[in-house]
């Protein structure tokens, strides 16, 4: 087994698989945190899909670079979901939802009509679902991963006190003098950029997995925020990292077997957290 | 009108929303060491008020003004509890902190000053031995005082409540009227509390706000108690509690 992962990993596009995934995996965990506790699990979801359209617009188009069409269009729908979600005459999630099926109508239609690939099935596949796109990276992409995932470690860092009081008490925050606006829309834009980045590795329908589930899985055992914090990044590396091992070895399908790593660790984590209790 | 300028000044302001006002013609003073009780029924522009004295909102017409040094982020705020809260995974130190971020300026991380300053006031709150405990495993007037220690860390002049009492059982009513009345009489903190309980707030108070539709009363407990309404109102109430 142990040549079989030597030989595998001989392979450039291996390591930046494993390298990306894990980098992935950690910065959608730290948004997930907060997401989770702000009650705002659909948004990941809704801009998954938006993605899913965005891109099958850009592969229709014959855009060079994927990521410059798909990056905007979903950070400008995260903006529009939370304006939105502020004066409700469309309650917040009748619009996510909205938002999320019609992208993924459009998109598919768009891709019936338009495309020019041979294998159509195939490629809305691989955009849901993940499967291969992780093992077909070009190094910009690998560069472009490393950037965003340092950059939304490091803001996660800078502004990890007043993420904790804004996802706590909203109001409270706000009356202490912060603009909580403006941390809503830097939670947004992030999570946008996160998204379109881990669509290589788990497709636009699982992406949410990889944000909620080890921040649920971290709240079964934590009771305070920073052990549910470092928790859940912790938690997701393990995942993605061991996820990437065994599909490499059983020819899975990447996303889905990070996906099934992340429940795995759920359900251990929620036995864990009764046995405690008790 | 005293020579001494009020902390919070009301000149005839009308609240609202979408155009419609909720109330107007308000007008009322709040002094250092006041202790007002915001009373009127559901619906009758209470909470409104209150975000419009944070500058969460501005008035329709009117004006709103601080003085002897207080900014809008000067004041400690206890809000109503969210759901969110009910099953929020964070420590009570992290809680009460997190009240220290309003002055803080652009540093990321806490310093020894306000790791101080949130020790001092769980001193004070009687909450030292929970600091490490889960917020969502206290019971709900030890919730209460997490929240006020968290309020006294971001001021120290004056805390806005927003029925603070709601939900806790008798025993911890008593015992958060009696901090707040401590807080007031040894600090010399003003207290603004918007409440439902009439009876309670005529205990404690110095001065009442009574408000629905119009301003219906401002002055002192003792006017009120004297005045039509006041007796109207807590006759028509009884001797029970209003929940």
């Amino acid at each position: 087994m142990f040549e079989m992962l030597g030989t595998y990993f001989s392979y450039p596009f291996v390591r930046y698989a494993m390298l990306v995934g894990v980098l992935i995996a950690l910065s959608s965990s730290l948004l997930g945190v907060s997401l989770v506790l702000k009650r705002f699990s659909f948004i990941g979801d809704g801009l998954s899909h938006v993605a899913f359209g965005a891109m099958a617009v850009a592969t229709v188009l014959d855009v060079g670079n994927d990521t410059a069409v798909v990056l905007p269009v979903t950070i400008g729908s995260a903006i529009l979901l939370l304006r939105t979600g502020q004066n409700a005459k469309l309650k917040g999630d009748a619009v996510i939802a909205m938002i999320s099926v019609g992208a993924l109508a459009c998109g598919y239609l768009f891709l019936n009509l338009f495309s020019k690939s041979a294998n159509l099935t195939g490629d809305v596949c691989s955009t849901l679902f993940g499967s291969t796109a992780i093992l077909t990276l070009s190094i910009t992409d690998v560069w472009l991963c490393i950037f965003m995932s340092v950059l939304v470690m490091i803001l996660f860092t800078i502004f990890y006190h007043r993420i904790f009081a804004v996802t706590f008490d909203e109001t409270f925050a706000q009356a202490t003098g912060m603009n909580v606006k403006r941390y809503d829309l830097l939670i947004a834009v992030v999570t946008a950029s996160v998204i379109v980045l881990a669509m290589k590795l788990a497709g636009s329908l699982l992406i949410s997995a990889l944000i909620i589930f080890p921040a649920l899985s971290a709240m079964r055992i934590f009771k305070n925020f920073f052990g549910v914090v470092v928790m859940s990044a912790v938690l997701s590396v393990i995942c993605a990292a061991s996820g990437i091992l065994c599909s490499i070895l059983a020819s899975t399908p990447v996303g889905a077997t990070v996906v099934c790593m992340d429940i795995l660790a759920f359900v251990l984590c929620s036995l864990a957290g009764m046995c405690m209790k008790r | 009108m005293v020579n001494k300028m009020a902390q919070i000044l009301c000149r005839d302001v009308a609240l609202g929303y979408e155009g419609k006002a909720v109330i107007q013609h308000l007008n009322f003073e709040v002094n250092q060491g006041d202790y007002l009780c915001i009373v009127g029924e559901n619906g009758s522009g209470k909470s409104t008020l209150m975000k419009a004295l944070l500058k969460l909102k501005a008035p329709m017409s009117g004006e709103i003004r601080m003085g002897d040094g207080l900014e809008a982020d000067g004041i400690g705020y206890l809000p109503q509890q969210t759901v969110v809260q009910k099953d929020f995974p964070a420590s009570v130190q992290e809680i009460v902190r997190s009240g220290c971020l309003g002055r803080f300026g652009w540093r990321p991380f806490y310093g020894r000053k306000e790791k101080e300053a949130a020790a001092e006031q769980m001193e004070k709150l009687g909450i030292t031995r929970l600091a490490g405990r889960c917020y969502r495993e206290l019971s709900g007037g030890q919730q209460q005082r997490v929240l006020l220690a968290r309020a006294m860390c971001a001021t120290r002049y004056m805390l806005l409540l927003d029925e603070p009492v709601a939900g806790l059982d008798p025993v911890a009513v008593q015992e958060m009227y009696e901090l707040l009345e401590e807080l007031n009489r040894k600090e010399k903190i003003t207290i603004i509390m918007v409440s439902h309980d009439l009876h309670a707030a005529v205990a404690y108070a110095d001065h009442i706000l009574h408000i629905s539709e119009e301003p219906l009363f401002f002055g002192t407990k003792e006017d009120y108690l004297k005045s039509g309404i006041g007796k109207a109102y807590l006759s028509a109430t009884g001797g029970g509690r209003i929940v």
